[in-house]
């Protein structure tokens, strides 16, 4: 029988606002431990929480660009589970009634357009962070936990998919589509190894063509695209190989082991708890107006589709505009300045990707730190078709122009890389050849054109191979039909 | 000069026929003549109080004047969260802790330069109707201390009763100002939820909890309503409107009002003398041209099933914080689930781990529909029928409790009839509605009995108008026997 995988998948982001979801203390990643705490994040008696308008407004700019219904009144729920880094042993989240619902991300995989169905978007609160001590790190041989707080209340949204994701390879487009779209929005840095966007993933399998759904499996701690798509190619096989070896699969959730590169069951208490849902008495319900969601919606930046649809567009391969897109956002910038001074798009975005964004990477540095600039590149692409450079020497100029060597101009004429393109200079390169293998001359002009790859070569060797290559073909054919 | 109303005092302080000082003294003195009697206190801040008096001295000499409480010695319920004050809700989870920071309602008291003579006693996270169930002793009551105070905000009841405060605040969720101050003899409000900001009130029931004075006069209740009223950015449930005026037609008698006594608040369960009480005052009102009508609601006999399923099941995740990891107490574990269990298996009273069972129990899947859920559709008919009777009458009026003060012990081995105590309070919890509690007699036993006036969403204009027109028609007069002893 053959199987087919059901994923959906569930995104975690926290959002950098200035404050925190409920209460005014600062988010700030980098400060020293319970240095941004106060009484309401770490629930002191008596405290309240009072909800964070720019996160609002934040997530129902992302519900709009991931083409959700905003919700008119969306309501706070508690969410009760105890937990040491959780201060009201609360989390206040939502429910039944979310801000964003029932929107779809269309995800590019193999050239192709996959629509991804998103059941939900909804505003929540993080945890403090607890810092096992001793034992490995693991809460259950750690001799002491310590906890930071200034985690503790920092908004976060998550983005629930519908069980809509058929493969490893889709659910991992769908995930770096899905941060693609908040990095355009800037609503946070979605860094995923420092957990600013986390993924858990619900699986299961069912013979294909089925329509029912199998027992699903969450499966928890990848901390990388590549470790969610292996994840997921692991937990399918295993599942089918359970099956077929006559198993039942148990609805449980399952931790990945990175190093390992296997899911292991959690204990089944954690993954089993009743959580109480029921409405937040200590909020009113999230007014989003008809008004206030059509201005957010006015002040949307340009979505990663949208922008990759308008380079393609402007020339670029299909691929060439995905690089683009999911690329540094400085890169791109500089891309569609040297376009509006006149740049060819094609050109340009093959150097930003290929040498450019090797160069970055080898040197760990960022665009800005090269002497690259939009009139550069302008500059370049312009010499290319005016034939003062060859597509190689094109290459080693921006080689210098990134090291801080000059403009093209003068790098290409340091390195003595101008090609000749001037008729005449050639003229008299190819007649002083032909002077000195008459012999040659002949045989073309008897119409056997065997000798013409030859008397190209002499000519580009006379000219130390700065010759444009097209004007020597040309008047060497002139020559040979005279 | 510790018998002052709050308006005599500011006046003396103001003519200068007295200092905060004098009054701050007279209140502690007394405090220390009757509290081994009374227990009213679980912290009496003797320094801070009298600093705090000197500075308003200072103030006053010098022309300063911040406000109607400026030098006025204050009881505040000890579930008011206190910058400095020890603050523990009267239970040993919370023992020893010394709050950070202060909450709105007494922010705006400091800031008129207010006098904190100390923390009032109260059932353990105010979960209770007689100040039985503190984890430090009970309260009992001024006019026989072998009778309870009624509760939760006994304490603060007792101290304004007792003059060891001119006023005191407490925390109504079912009643808990209401009834200790009816079976005090002093006059007890509850405004209408979101006027008061709870932020730093530790919570109970959340969409139930309102701080409200407990004073002597009614005109006292206005005043020290408006002194912590008001919007509050911290409380996301504060009430955003413009502050109505709690004065309009203060003193314009009830001529032309129409008054509904609630059939379902009077017959079974109602001490004979508390209903005389009630139809004795409401005849006054009738003969100070009142039109007075019964007025039947029904959803009032289901209201206490529906309080007891949604305070429960507020305060099973309000009081989830106290957990041993932050503040209070802490019970060493093998593991932070087994430190967490034994911090919360010692530190919480008995009749607070009913509740936070009970309210688990209403939320669990599977049963919440049934309770929680069916109990907010109870509720739902509760305001829906009250707001129907509002557009007949201007305000509803019964008996405050259905007994005067009962004996210490009496219920506590019967939760049920506890809870009984607060039939008659408990729908303005439900619907959010102000409601206040005025003296009106003794009964044979010389025990007082309130009498409660309940009004619409904001009406507290109304409220004090009708309550002052019963306050001048009964004129209360007497005070606790026992205050012979003390001065």
């Amino acid at each position: 029988m053959s199987w087919e995988p059901v994923i959906g998948i569930e995104v975690h982001v926290e959002l950098l606002t200035d404050s925190k979801m409920f209460c005014g203390c600062r988010v700030d990643f980098g400060a020293a431990p319970n240095t941004n705490i106060c009484p309401v994040c770490l629930a002191l008696p008596g405290a309240l929480p009072v909800p964070n308008e720019q996160a609002i407004e934040w997530i129902v700019q992302i519900g709009l660009a991931l083409n959700c219904t905003i919700t008119r009144e969306s309501i706070f729920h508690r969410k009760n589970y105890f937990y040491a880094d959780l201060p009201k042993n609360y989390q206040i989240s939502q429910y039944d009634i979310p801000v964003c619902s029932g929107g779809h991300l269309d995800v590019e995989i193999d050239g192709e357009t996959v629509r991804v169905a998103i059941n939900r978007v909804h505003q929540e609160e993080d945890t403090g962070k607890s810092i096992h001590m001793g034992g490995g790190g693991r809460i259950h041989s750690a001799e002491a936990t310590l906890l930071d707080f200034n985690r503790a209340g920092v908004p976060l949204i998550e983005i629930v998919s519908e069980p809509d994701i058929f493969s490893p390879a889709h659910a991992r487009a769908y995930a770096q589509q899905l941060r693609d779209v908040v990095l355009s929005l800037g609503v946070s840095d979605a860094r995923l190894e420092e957990g600013s966007m986390r993924f858990d993933a619900n699986v299961s399998i069912r013979p294909e063509g089925d329509t029912k759904l199998g027992a699903k499996v969450e499966v928890k701690n990848m901390n990388s695209f590549r470790s969610l798509e292996r994840a997921l190619d692991f937990e399918i096989i295993r599942q089918t190989e359970a099956i077929e070896a006559g198993q039942r699969i148990e609805q449980e959730t399952r931790h990945w082991d990175e190093e390992a590169g296997v899911t292991r069951a959690m204990r089944s208490k954690e993954g089993s708890s009743d959580y109480r849902y029921f409405p937040e008495p200590d909020l009113v319900p999230i007014v989003v107006s008809d008004e206030w969601r059509e201005q957010i919606r006015s002040m949307l930046p340009e979505l990663p589709h949208q922008r990759r649809w308008r380079y393609i567009e402007l020339g670029l391969e299909a691929h060439a505009a995905s690089v683009l897109v999911a690329g540094e956002a400085d890169v791109a910038v500089l891309f569609e300045e040297a376009v509006g001074l006149g740049a060819d798009p094609k050109q340009t975005a093959n150097w930003l990707s290929g040498e450019t964004t090797a160069y970055l990477r080898r040197n760990n540095t960022s665009i800005d730190q090269t002497g690259l600039t939009a009139a550069y590149l302008a500059e370049m692409t312009g010499m290319l078709a005016d034939g003062k450079l060859s597509a190689t020497a094109a290459k080693e100029v921006l080689t210098g122009v990134i090291d801080h060597e000059g403009s093209p101009g003068e790098v290409a004429a340091a390195r003595d890389l101008i090609q000749i393109s001037d008729t005449s200079a050639i003229e008299t390169a190819v007649d002083a050849v032909l002077a000195s293998n008459p012999e040659a001359l002949e045989t073309l002009r008897s119409g056997d054109m065997k000798p013409f790859g030859y008397l190209v070569g002499q000519v580009m060797r006379a000219t130390s191979g700065k010759a444009d290559p097209k004007v020597v073909n040309e008047i060497l054919r002139d020559r040979a039909s005279q | 000069m510790s018998d002052y109303t709050l308006s005599e005092a500011a006046t003396a302080l103001r003519d200068g026929s007295v200092s905060s000082r004098e009054l701050t003294d007279a209140a502690l003195d007394r405090a220390a003549k009757s509290e081994a009697e009374l227990h009213a206190f679980l912290t009496l801040a003797h320094d801070g109080a009298r600093s705090s008096a000197e500075a308003a001295d200072t103030a006053f000499a010098s022309g300063r004047d911040a406000g109607a409480f400026q030098g006025i010695p204050v009881a505040l319920k000890d579930n008011l969260v206190t910058q400095g004050i020890a603050t523990t809700a009267a239970s040993q989870i919370l023992a020893g802790w010394v709050p950070p920071y202060d909450g709105t309602a007494v922010a705006r008291l400091k800031d008129q330069g207010v006098v904190i003579v100390g923390k009032t006693n109260l059932d353990e996270f105010a979960m209770g109707s007689s100040t039985e169930n503190s984890a430090f002793g009970p309260s009992r009551n001024p006019w026989n201390t072998d009778r309870v105070p009624g509760g939760s905000s006994g304490g603060s009841a007792i101290a304004v009763a007792a003059g060891s405060a001119v006023v005191g605040f407490g925390s109504d969720t079912g009643g808990s100002i209401r009834q200790p101050a009816a079976l005090c003899g002093v006059v007890g409000m509850k405004p209408t939820y979101g006027l008061v900001s709870r932020y730093g009130l530790i919570a109970f029931a959340s969409s139930l909890d309102q701080i409200g004075p407990i004073t002597r006069t009614v005109e006292d209740s206005v005043t020290a309503l408006e002194a912590v009223a008001g919007h509050d950015p911290l409380d996301a449930t504060s009430y955003r409107g413009d502050r109505p005026g709690f004065r309009d037609g203060f003193e314009s008698g009830v001529r032309g009002l129409k008054i509904g006594v609630v059939r379902e608040l009077t017959g079974e369960g109602f001490e004979p003398d508390v209903e005389a009480a009630v139809r004795r005052t409401v005849d006054l009102l009738s003969d100070a041209g009142a039109e007075v009508v019964e007025v039947s609601i029904p959803s009032v006999d289901v209201s206490l099933s529906a309080y007891y399923l949604i305070a429960p099941a507020e305060c099973s995740a309000n009081l989830a914080r106290f957990d041993g990891v932050r503040y209070g107490l802490r019970r060493d574990g093998e593991t932070v689930e087994e430190m967490m269990t034994a911090t919360r298996a010692d530190g919480f009273g008995p009749e607070v781990t009913r509740r936070i069972l009970l309210g688990t129990y209403a939320l669990s899947a599977g049963y919440y529909d049934a309770f929680y859920g069916q109990a907010q559709k109870v509720r739902t008919v509760v305001i829906r029928e009250f707001e129907e009777a509002y557009r007949q009458v201007d305000v509803l009026v019964s008996a405050t409790a259905p007994t005067t003060a009962f004996e210490i012990g009496s219920k506590t081995q019967d939760p049920l009839s506890m809870y009984l105590s607060d039939i008659c309070t408990i729908p303005s919890n439900l619907t959010g509605h102000p409601a206040i509690s005025v003296p009106v007699g003794l009964d044979r036993h010389s025990l007082p009995v309130g009498f409660q006036i309940m009004a619409p969403a904001l009406g507290e204009a109304v409220l004090f108008r009708v309550a002052r027109a019963v306050e001048q028609a009964v004129a209360f007069e007497a005070r606790p026997p026992l205050l012979e002893e003390w001065s």
